[in-house]
């Protein structure tokens, strides 16, 4: 498994580094659009560029994946108003698309509050999309985790006396982990692509740049390049995940 | 001193009546196996017995104290923290053992004593190999429940109820989820625990096995209680038809 994910990213870099070489072998110039030069400018202002998508990323994680478990336990709530209210709010986020929930929420307080649009909201209102968003995701992948684990466990713990809250935290929540995260790293993998749809308020991110470098010096390398991008950080994504799984599968103990 | 007590209880899922009206005690030290057809209610009792489910009309209480009581034809349950200090007085052994497969056998063992009994965790831990080692698991400890044997866990998951010190024990059918070799190990345990007169309340379809632990055997069919008394009485010379007729089916 190590050994597949380590070649991955191997694989990945070596093709990063053919690319420029094959290119200069086939009779490319070694200046302006197209030279080795010109392509490692466009390595270095995509970087600046994936260091934006790097933080939206993490952000939206660290702030989705709490706010998944709230709406989670908004939804499996025995008062049926708040279950309610957390069913329409996932139907909500997953049945219209990202990109218009983006735009709602930048260009929602201009229209409702005349407040003026500022840059730096741009950033905020990418982060607060993404993560209402993906919250309505993890909250129903949290629940299907939840679900996952059998009826016993909970009446085990019935009878030996745990509280409700102790029953959640020691025996229901590490379970609940163990199962969703197959699923987790699926939903994470889609969120590191996903992050590219922050062009939809003109938030500078890397596949922004991509597109903009590509367009200026009609080339279609730079596309290329976000690709491979995306594809390295998914790897390490997903090998990241893998070793957390087998840390956390106490069947392979 | 009877430890448990329960008075005309009666349970219904719907509009299928399961208990119908069932009263029954169990001494200090005393063996009970309860028998019985499937669907005769005899796990619906245990899970009644254990709170696990509520019961619809009818008493129960453990060791004198009352946890429901009956208001006018109906249960009413004691409050919440007097039902938490009832629920110390009794263990359950499930038939499908439901340790918690993220701890290792020893914290599956401590944990609840430790934490939920607020007990002294180098004293609990001391007690837990004691017993572990009694149950012929002492050098499992470090294991996780998907390493052990059906019989092995079965065996943690009465460590684990003994460790809470409870006064009585049920066990829901332990040994139907197990190979007839493992069945014995069990047994053995139970003769084990009888012997240092721990009481116990055994729902089981293995009449060998009623017969060989209990000191009364409990026969239900369709609800109720048919027959009950000495497990040679009631195994080998039955008055009751259903009971005949259920021995019959079984040793053919």
């Amino acid at each position: 498994m190590k050994k597949q994910s380590k070649s991955i990213i191997a694989a990945a870099v070596l093709i990063g580094l053919l690319i420029p070489s094959t290119m200069t072998a086939c009779g490319f110039e070694n200046t302006g659009t197209g030279s080795l030069g010109w392509f490692f400018d466009v390595i270095v202002q995509l970087s600046a560029g994936m260091w934006a998508s790097l933080e939206l990323f993490f952000l939206t994680l660290i702030f989705s994946m709490p706010l998944g478990l709230l709406v989670c336990f908004m939804r499996r709530s025995r008062i049926k108003i708040v279950g309610i209210i957390a069913t329409i709010y996932i139907s909500i986020m997953r049945g219209t698309p990202l990109m218009l929930q983006l735009l709602v929420v930048y260009f929602g307080p201009y229209f409702l509050f005349k407040t003026p649009l500022s840059t730096e909201y741009r950033f905020y209102a990418a982060i607060i999309g993404f993560s209402l968003n993906y919250a309505a995701y993890f909250a129903e992948i949290y629940r299907s985790g939840i679900q996952s684990v059998p009826q016993g466990q909970y009446e085990a713990a019935k009878v030996l006396g745990y509280t409700h809250s102790q029953t959640f935290m020691k025996i229901i929540f590490p379970q609940m982990i163990r199962n969703i995260l197959p699923a987790v790293t699926n939903e994470i993998i889609t969120l590191v692509k996903d992050t590219s749809l922050a062009f939809a308020i003109a938030f500078v991110e890397m596949f922004t740049l991509a597109k903009q470098i590509s367009a200026a010096d009609s080339n279609i390398m730079p596309l290329f390049v976000a690709g491979l991008f995306y594809y390295i950080f998914n790897a390490v994504v997903s090998s990241t995940m893998r070793i957390i799984e087998n840390k956390l599968d106490y069947t392979k103990r | 001193m009877k430890l448990l007590e329960i008075n005309n209880i009666k349970k219904s899922f719907g509009d299928l009546e399961v208990l119908k009206d069932i009263s029954v005690s169990v001494e200090e030290g005393e063996v009970v196996s309860i028998l019985g057809p499937s669907g005769s209610g005899k796990s619906t009792l245990l899970r009644c017995a254990t709170m696990l489910e509520t019961m619809d009309a009818g008493t129960l209480s453990y060791c004198g104290e009352e946890a429901v009581r009956d208001v006018d034809g109906r249960s009413v349950y004691a409050s919440k923290h007097d039902i938490k200090r009832i629920m110390n007085y009794f263990g359950l052994v499930f038939q499908n053992f439901n340790l918690f497969p993220h701890y290792t056998v020893m914290k599956n063992v401590t944990d609840a004593p430790i934490h939920t009994q607020k007990r002294d965790k180098a004293e609990v831990e001391q007690e837990a190999k004691a017993l572990l080692d009694q149950m012929g698991i002492g050098d499992k400890l470090d294991y996780y429940p998907c390493q052990l044997s059906g019989g092995q866990q079965q065996r943690v998951a009465i460590a684990r109820a003994l460790a809470m010190n409870p006064k009585i024990l049920f066990f829901d059918e332990p040994t139907s989820a197990l190979d007839p070799e493992l069945t014995s190990e069990i047994l053995k345990v139970l003769r084990l625990l009888a012997s240092e007169k721990m009481t116990m309340v055994i729902v089981t379809h293995e009449i060998e096995f009623a017969r060989n632990v209990s000191d009364r055997v409990v026969f239900m069919d369709d609800g109720y209680i048919v027959e009950q008394g000495r497990p040679e009485d009631v195994i080998d010379n039955p008055e009751n038809e259903r009971v005949k007729a259920f021995l019959n089916k079984l040793s053919k």
